[in-house]
């Protein structure tokens, strides 16, 4: 480095310096000289046109909030509307005395503490000229009061609003969702033009799923307005276009039986229109009040939603993971009849349990003595385990993968609601790479009756179930029928349109075990069957939560509740031109014959017969 | 200090003069800067709606950039010099490290979370970049040759891309300029200087290609705001509207009715010029841009004292980059440059920029006040 010094020329360096340093704030003098240019047009030769603008009287541009779309259901019952409501608002700037009007005020509408407390917090926090309520929402007494005293409160003024409100409360909450204030996450990712004005926004089920066509568009208006922000005169106005109305595929009458026949259990029920592949029914119980959500819950009542052991907020239908059990067998069977492993008239004999070559563990039958000899339609109807432990044996795990997987388990449906759950469809690779083992024999005996790492929603069993009904053509279940709105009628979601190639004689044979669960002296749910004059398919499922240890009994009296296994059952009627599928689970329910079924079996119920009378 | 001793014999000693040349303190550079910040509080007050909060948390800011300043005034710029590469190759890290965080949380990020409080490297870029490329050049002969051009050059590009990337274009612009500044104040010959500035519009389609869509809708917006008067077009209808309606002599102090409208959320920030323009009318911003000037004109004239090329370098682009800062954010706010998300210095309300800009000023007085007279 010193050799470059050497020829470094100090003198004639500093000299071009100096130069770049005048020529650097001759350069600064002209630009800003640019900006005071710009400043004398704007404020010398535009004052007089800005000052029109803004001196007595200002323009303000003021957001036009649209109309949130309604929701209604199929039948145009209103599961979700506007209601007006009406806030006392402040804006301290105006006010000649604070203390004392809120001391007044206090007095003529009997306002709590607690009210005046929190707004003088929120008081601190806001700009002196911003509006801001003390109270949220007036009663018709405090709204006739104050109209009347309204000159005496300089400041002081009654805003209307729209507030969401949802009628049935928590029977279809998980499904409707709600609206809330927007948060500062979702401001930053919301386009601000289309939001100015707008404080709420769907937060969960079709109200965040269908948010854009719910929301409308926003308009504005230019208006003049004095000092006190009085409006004088509208200038221009471009109207705000509402949210469309959203039909559902749900009936809410429907879906008010499926709520009440689960009792005091918790589950989910979720039924499909096997036609179209429109959600009925999507029950998850206990549900909870989306109303409170709207105006901002109470943190007490948020925290006790959340720390409810009955988890109210938790999507069981949508999020729900359970081990399908039983109800699996049915997609089992028609998989080895497929894959031709075995054919509909071949018998197995059932002694109880099943053991694989060479090891000494006994896969257990649920009847202690055996079944006997079984063939595939009896396997179905008495739930043998053994015939389908014998059976997924001869599959194995891939085959099982491959047929299930295109029965939609392991994925994702597709319906038209946010955070849904994809399940669990185990397979060799997810093995490997989840758990970095190999694939044991025993697990696929386990996966063939529904059991081991198989996680399903209820939504997929009822799609599935769906699917299996008519004869392999899959449908995305969806809930939204049709969007009305401005510029017309909309379909709503459109999902894949697929067949799965399948033999009717094989689809048949498993249907008829399925009809022989319901209609036969030995089927699991044959409770069901009584005053119909059509057929049903069905199939139980009994879904273990606690491990059961080889030899030890299970005694459904001497264990905690939540430890009882969970009751499922899935179905389709009527058979002989399917119309509608239901699948429920009821956790902790015991048996799916005698507790689960009988709630589908009222849902399909109710449903033909409202079809058949029309 | 060694150095003390050799100014006694230059300027007649007082009293006064001892303690401040003890501080490392440049009076005039040092006025300057306070009353811009009596400015920013009088002006912070009325565009956050006297809000005293505000103004509290604005005044620990500034008396922790002022500290700061003092701080890094006491330090030799022998120092400086010293530690350039080392400190620039850091902040290249951090920037590194942001955007790789960015890129796991899924989303623009632009500072280090280190427990307390959280740092942007990009800040220190603006004050190392300029270190780097100055210690870089003042190794060579001046004006630089074309292989030093080159290296300073990539040496620029380098955050400048890093930065952009956030994306944060407010700040890369700065850096940018900062590292330019200091090819400029070397000696970059005025026709290599014109033939950029012709290549730089011949680019302009493709930075369009690479830009993201709210930069794009921002330029867009500036060249036609009333066509999204809802959205980003607004700020700039009603920054005009209000700096208009200042007209000569101004509203008066707490006076602005334009700026109280809540549409304009960055009043405070960004848009402050509009609230001071429209209180203070075209008096107050003649007055705002002295000063301003004042300030940049002791910068250079300390540059030009500055006694080896290092310092003259640093110093000028210092001062520079400070002018790049006030013509960026007033030609923005009056509507003759697009809304790039940069504040105005040393006014607007918000801690980052203000300590990173005093600890510049910090290293011009380190220059000044560490000079040998021999």
């Amino acid at each position: 480095m010193s050799r470059l010094y050497a020829i470094k020329d100090h003198s004639s360096e500093k000299r071009l310096f100096v130069n770049r340093i005048i020529a650097a704030f001759i350069l600064a003098s002209l630009l800003t000289a640019g900006l005071i240019i710009r400043l004398v047009y704007l404020q010398v030769a535009g004052h007089e046109h800005y000052s029109l603008l803004a001196k007595d009287n200002s323009i303000k541009i003021v957001p036009l909030v649209p109309t949130r779309g309604m929701i209604f259901d199929r039948k145009g019952r209103v599961l979700a509307e506007n209601r007006p409501s009406y806030s006392l608002e402040i804006i301290p700037e105006q006010v000649p005395n604070m203390e004392d009007t809120l001391s007044r005020l206090q007095k003529l509408l009997a306002i709590s503490d607690e009210d005046i407390e929190q707004y003088q917090k929120l008081r601190k926090r806001q700009k002196r000229f911003v509006s801001s309520p003390l109270l949220v929402s007036m009663s018709e007494e405090q709204l006739a009061t104050f109209a009347v005293a309204m000159p005496y409160f300089p400041g002081v003024d009654i805003h209307r609003q729209l507030v969401r409100h949802y009628p049935y409360s928590d029977l279809a909450a998980h499904v409707i969702g709600y609206v809330g204030r927007i948060n500062e996450a979702e401001l930053k990712e919301l386009p601000i033009a289309e939001y100015r004005g707008s404080s709420h926004i769907g937060k969960l089920g079709i109200e965040s799923s269908y948010e854009s066509q719910l929301h409308g568009k926003t308009g504005y208006a230019e208006v003049e307005t004095n000092v006190q922000a009085r409006l004088l005169n509208t200038l221009k106005e471009v109207n705000p276009e509402p949210g469309a109305n959203l039909y559902l595929t749900l009936d809410i009458d429907l879906q008010r039986t499926a709520y009440d026949a689960l009792g005091s259990f918790n589950g989910a029920v979720v039924a499909i229109d096997v036609k179209t592949g429109g959600v009925l029914v999507f029950v998850s119980r206990p549900g909870f009040d989306p109303n409170p959500f709207v105006v901002g819950i109470a943190n007490e009542a948020y925290q006790a939603l959340q720390s409810s052991e009955n988890q109210p907020l938790y999507n069981r239908a949508l999020r729900g993971l359970y081990p399908p059990g039983s109800t699996m067998k049915p997609f089992i069977a028609l998989a080895g009849l497929e894959f031709d492993v075995i054919n509909a008239g071949q018998k197995f004999f059932c002694p109880g349990f099943y053991q694989l070559p060479g090891v000494t563990h006994r896969y257990r039958d649920w009847k202690k003595g055996g079944h006997g000899a079984v063939d595939l339609t009896r396997a179905i109807t008495e739930s043998c385990d053994v015939y389908f432990y014998r059976l997924a044996s001869a599959l194995g795990i891939d085959n099982m993968y491959t047929f299930l997987h295109k029965f939609g388990f392991g994925e994702k449906t597709g319906i038209d609601l946010v955070g849904e759950k994809s399940g669990l469809l185990p397979s060799r690779e997810w093995k490997r790479d989840r758990k970095n083992q190999a694939w044991y024999p025993g697990e696929t005996l386990i996966t063939g009756i529904g059991q081991g790492y198989l996680q399903v929603t209820p939504l997929q069993l009822a799609k599935a179930t769906a699917t299996l009904a008519s004869n392999g053509k899959v449908m995305t279940p969806f809930l939204v029928d049709k969007m009305v709105g401005q510029q017309g009628t909309a379909s709503g979601a459109e999902g894949s349109n697929y067949s799965i190639p399948l033999k009717q004689e094989n689809v048949s044979s498993v249907i008829k075990g399925m009809v022989n669960v319901v209609h036969s002296e030995h089927g699991t749910a044959k409770g069901i069957n009584k005053n119909i004059t059509y057929q049903i398919a069905g199939k139980t499922g009994t879904a273990q939560v606690l491990g059961i240890k080889q030899n030890a009994k299970y005694d459904e009296n001497s264990i905690d509740f939540k430890y009882r296994d969970h009751a499922l059952f899935v179905s389709f009627a009527p058979v002989d031109d399917p119309q509608i599928a239901v699948a429920v689970v009821v956790e902790n329910g015991g048996h799916g014959g005698s507790v689960a079924a009988p709630i589908a079996g009222e849902v399909i119920r109710q449903f033909l017969q409202e079809k058949y009378e029309n | 200090m060694k150095t003390e001793t050799r100014h006694e014999h230059f300027e007649a000693p007082s009293v006064l003069g001892n303690v401040l040349r003890k501080l490392h303190i440049d009076i005039p550079l040092f006025i300057g800067l306070l009353l811009t910040s009596i400015v920013s509080f009088v002006i912070l007050y009325s565009a956050g709606g006297q809000n005293m909060d505000v103004l509290m948390r604005q005044l620990s800011r500034v008396g922790l950039a002022f500290t700061l300043m003092i701080v890094l005034a006491h330090i030799d710029p022998y120092q400086f010099k010293r530690y350039s590469s080392v400190l620039f190759g850091f902040g290249i890290v951090l920037l590194v490290a942001v955007l790789i965080m960015g890129q796991i949380g899924k989303g623009a990020q632009r500072w280090l979370e280190l427990g307390f409080f959280r740092f942007q490297p990009s800040e220190m870029i603006k004050i190392t970049t300029p270190m780097m490329i100055a210690w870089y050049l003042a190794e060579y002969p001046l004006p630089p040759r074309a292989k030093q051009l080159l290296v300073a050059v990539i040496l620029i590009v380098i955050p400048t891309l890093l930065i952009a990337k956030q994306p944060d274009l407010g700040t890369a612009l700065l850096v940018a300029s900062s590292g330019a500044g200091v090819l400029f104040f070397a000696g970059l010959s005025w026709w290599i200087i014109a033939a950029i500035v012709t290549g730089l519009a011949a680019l302009t389609p493709i930075i369009w290609h690479f830009m993201h869509d709210y930069q794009r809708d921002r330029v867009l917006t500036f060249l036609n705001p009333e066509a999204d008067p809802l959205g980003r077009g607004y700020h700039i209808i009603q920054s005009k509207i209000a700096i208009g309606s200042g007209g000569i002599y101004g509203k008066g102090w707490l006076g602005s009715t334009q700026s109280e409208l809540d549409f304009l959320p960055e009043s405070s920030t960004d848009f402050i010029f509009a609230v001071f323009a429209e209180e203070f009318g075209l008096v107050g911003c003649l007055g705002l841009l002295t000063l301003y000037l004042l300030i940049i004109a002791r910068c250079l004239y300390i540059a030009s004292q500055a006694q080896d090329s290092y310092s003259r370098l640093l110093a000028s682009s210092l001062a520079f980059t400070f002018f790049v800062y006030v013509f960026v954010n007033i030609g923005m706010v009056i509507g003759v440059l697009p809304v790039v998300g940069v504040p105005l210095p040393l006014i607007s309300y918000g801690g980052t920029s203000i300590v990173t800009l005093l600890a510049g000023f910090g290293i011009l007085m380190s220059i000044h006040t560490h000079r040998k007279f021999s």
